[in-house]
């Protein structure tokens, strides 16, 4: 029988931890497939975050390292500096990224370090049950704002594409949704990209993918999907948001 | 080429860490060690190392994590508030196993507290600063020549333990100016593999984690067990003391680091008084040189302890622990960034003990 569909090899054969319905899997299978086609196998160093992607490091098949809440960036920063000639990635969800480790996304970025960080964005905490993200929507439910986000009780959601593109450091900034094929197909383009930015030596680059979370949101996984493509999608417009030829 | 130089301690300890294998340093500024980073900006790039300013203390500690993690010999070095900052940091870079040194010129506290020299970061040292079960190799040197000696040798000591080494010093240690012998440059060639660094060529079987992550309760006991096994070995090996005049002492001072000089005057000014004063010093902090001290706690001459710090009583307490109430263990101190001086030490002694 003709071979249609194969997994990456730069996924190892561990089975995901994932929930039914959450596009982490989907995310993972992007970012190692297109390490794959760059062929950047034996040069990659993967760091995973603290969140839903903290095993990260078994499912990548690269040398990982697996970084403290937030601190992804700079752990990358120093990997990078150490053996400039790898390909270094980050993969940091929204409270680990844009919460607690604001402070490091934002300079390494203004530093142009030249990494590639991927961020999911699913508008909530999920490993630790469903807390209110700096990304979360006004009125989303969470367990933290059960009544829903109320900026005047809660704050304001954070647009990080936007802002990190506001510095000159990035040389690529984008935002993509995994909501349906087309979307996916676009963003592993971005994703291919950034690591291409980072291969030239141009300096920091940032995809930021709007994900699912069909167990915190109470949601089933299609109507997750469609949540992403209406609400998220309208608060975090897809586009590019940087790009330095 | 070894050669000599007048150095003030933080430039020397930066020029020592550079001959002693250092090529990737971060941190922040504050006093009273922004001469390390100074020094670091423009002499790590000449030997091809990278200096990194970073946003915070803790973005620096987690910068040294990954670098450590990826092989290289990775420094940071901060004062008091600044390392309670990077505690979280130390912790995750003894679960996950990373060697790299860490300098901490301590000022006085708690809070912001002041710039001038102080000891009160003792227990946070030795005893754990951070989360979790963790030690490291905490020196306490007393002059500059030792710090360049001990720094030195540090990244070969974090490597063979695979654990962090402190340095835990004082505005005063790094403010004075001294002479000192610079070692040459040891050779990076030299340097012992390390298989189990994220360098890149991993897939498959030969990925490597750099982790501190162990979910399931047994698999972390047996790594806090494997942890313990290190850190026994390294108080084996490793323990560091100086003793001074104590063969027929009967009063022994005790104090580390710069405090320790200023006690050895003290010693030979009771001397020069008919006193049958002398001096322990521990230079390893942690760990803590049980063995020697508790023989001057056995020997038949000595008759009282009077342990002297900057502290308002951290160190005194490891020196009971030892002592097990055998002698009598006095208790001497100035804090808040003042100095006791060696006629402070003679008159404490005469009257106290």
């Amino acid at each position: 029988m003709a071979v249609v569909f194969k997994k990456t090899e730069m996924l190892t054969d561990t089975p995901l931890h994932y929930c039914p319905g959450c596009t982490h899997g989907i995310a993972h299978r992007l970012v190692a497939e297109a390490i794959e086609e760059l062929g950047l196998k034996g040069r990659v160093v993967g760091i995973a975050p603290v969140g839903c992607a903290v095993f990260a490091y078994k499912y990548f098949n690269c040398d990982m390292q697996e970084a403290a809440h937030g601190r992804a960036p700079a752990v990358a920063t120093g990997i990078k500096l150490t053996n400039p000639d790898n390909i270094v990635f980050a993969y940091q969800g929204d409270g680990d990224l844009a919460s607690i480790g604001m402070a490091e996304i934002v300079h390494a970025a203004a530093r142009g370090m030249n990494i590639t960080v991927i961020f999911i964005n699913n508008a909530i905490y999920g490993m630790t049950g469903g807390q209110m993200a700096p990304t979360t929507l006004l009125g989303q439910k969470a367990t933290t704002c059960p009544a829903g986000r109320d900026a005047k009780l809660n704050g304001n959601p954070i647009r990080m594409s936007e802002m990190l593109a506001t510095l000159d450091g990035p040389s690529y900034i984008a935002r993509c949704s995994l909501a349906d094929v087309p979307n996916i197909r676009k963003a592993k383009k971005a994703i291919l990209q950034a690591f291409k930015n980072q291969m030239e030596g141009k300096g920091f680059s940032f995809v930021e993918l709007l994900s699912t979370c069909p167990t915190n949101w109470h949601m089933s996984p299609v109507k997750a999907l469609d949540f992403v493509k209406n609400e998220m999608t309208a608060q975090y417009p897809l586009g590019v948001f940087k790009e330095v030829e | 080429m070894a050669e000599r130089k007048l150095m003030k301690g933080n430039e020397a300890i930066a020029e020592a860490a550079i001959r002693g294998g250092c090529r990737f340093y971060a941190g922040y500024p504050i006093t009273p060690q922004n001469e390390i980073p100074e020094y670091m900006s423009w002499r790590l790039p000449q030997v091809g190392g990278h200096f990194i300013q970073a946003e915070s203390e803790i973005a620096a500690i987690n910068m040294v994590y990954g670098s450590a993690g990826a092989g290289g010999r990775a420094m940071t070095s901060s004062s008091s508030p600044g390392v309670s900052l990077k505690q979280e940091g130390i912790s995750y870079i003894c679960g996950a196993e990373l060697p790299c040194v860490i300098i901490n010129m301590v000022r006085s506290g708690p809070g912001l507290g002041g710039i001038q020299p102080a000891q009160g970061d003792y227990f946070q040292a030795v005893k754990g600063g951070g989360h979790g079960d963790y030690r490291m190799l905490v020196y306490g040197p007393c002059s500059v020549q030792e710090c360049v000696d001990l720094v030195y040798n540090a990244f070969d000591k974090a490597e063979k333990y695979r654990l962090p080494v402190m340095i835990l010093g004082d505005g005063m240690l790094g403010q004075i100016m001294e002479a000192v012998t610079l070692p040459e440059m040891k050779d990076p060639a030299t340097f012992p593999k390390k298989p189990w660094a994220t360098t890149g060529e991993g897939f498959g079987k030969t990925r490597r984690i750099v982790n501190s992550l162990y979910i399931v309760p047994d698999e972390l006991e047996d790594m806090n067990h494997k942890l313990q096994k290190v850190y026994d070995d390294m108080c084996e090996n490793e323990t560091v003391f100086e003793e001074y005049l104590t063969e027929d002492a009967e009063l022994i001072i005790t104090a580390y680091g710069t405090v320790a000089r200023i006690a050895k005057s003290a010693v030979d000014l009771l001397r020069a008084q008919g006193v049958k004063a002398g001096l322990f010093r521990p230079v390893t902090l942690y760990p803590f040189p049980k063995d020697a001290l508790d023989k001057l706690a056995a020997q038949s001459s000595v008759k009282e302890f009077i342990a002297v710090e900057l502290s308002m009583g951290q160190y005194v307490e490891d020196v009971k622990l030892v002592v097990e109430g055998r002698k009598p263990v006095k208790f001497f101190n100035r804090t808040g960034g003042n100095v006791m001086s060696p006629e402070d030490i003679v008159e404490f002694a005469k009257k106290e003990a």
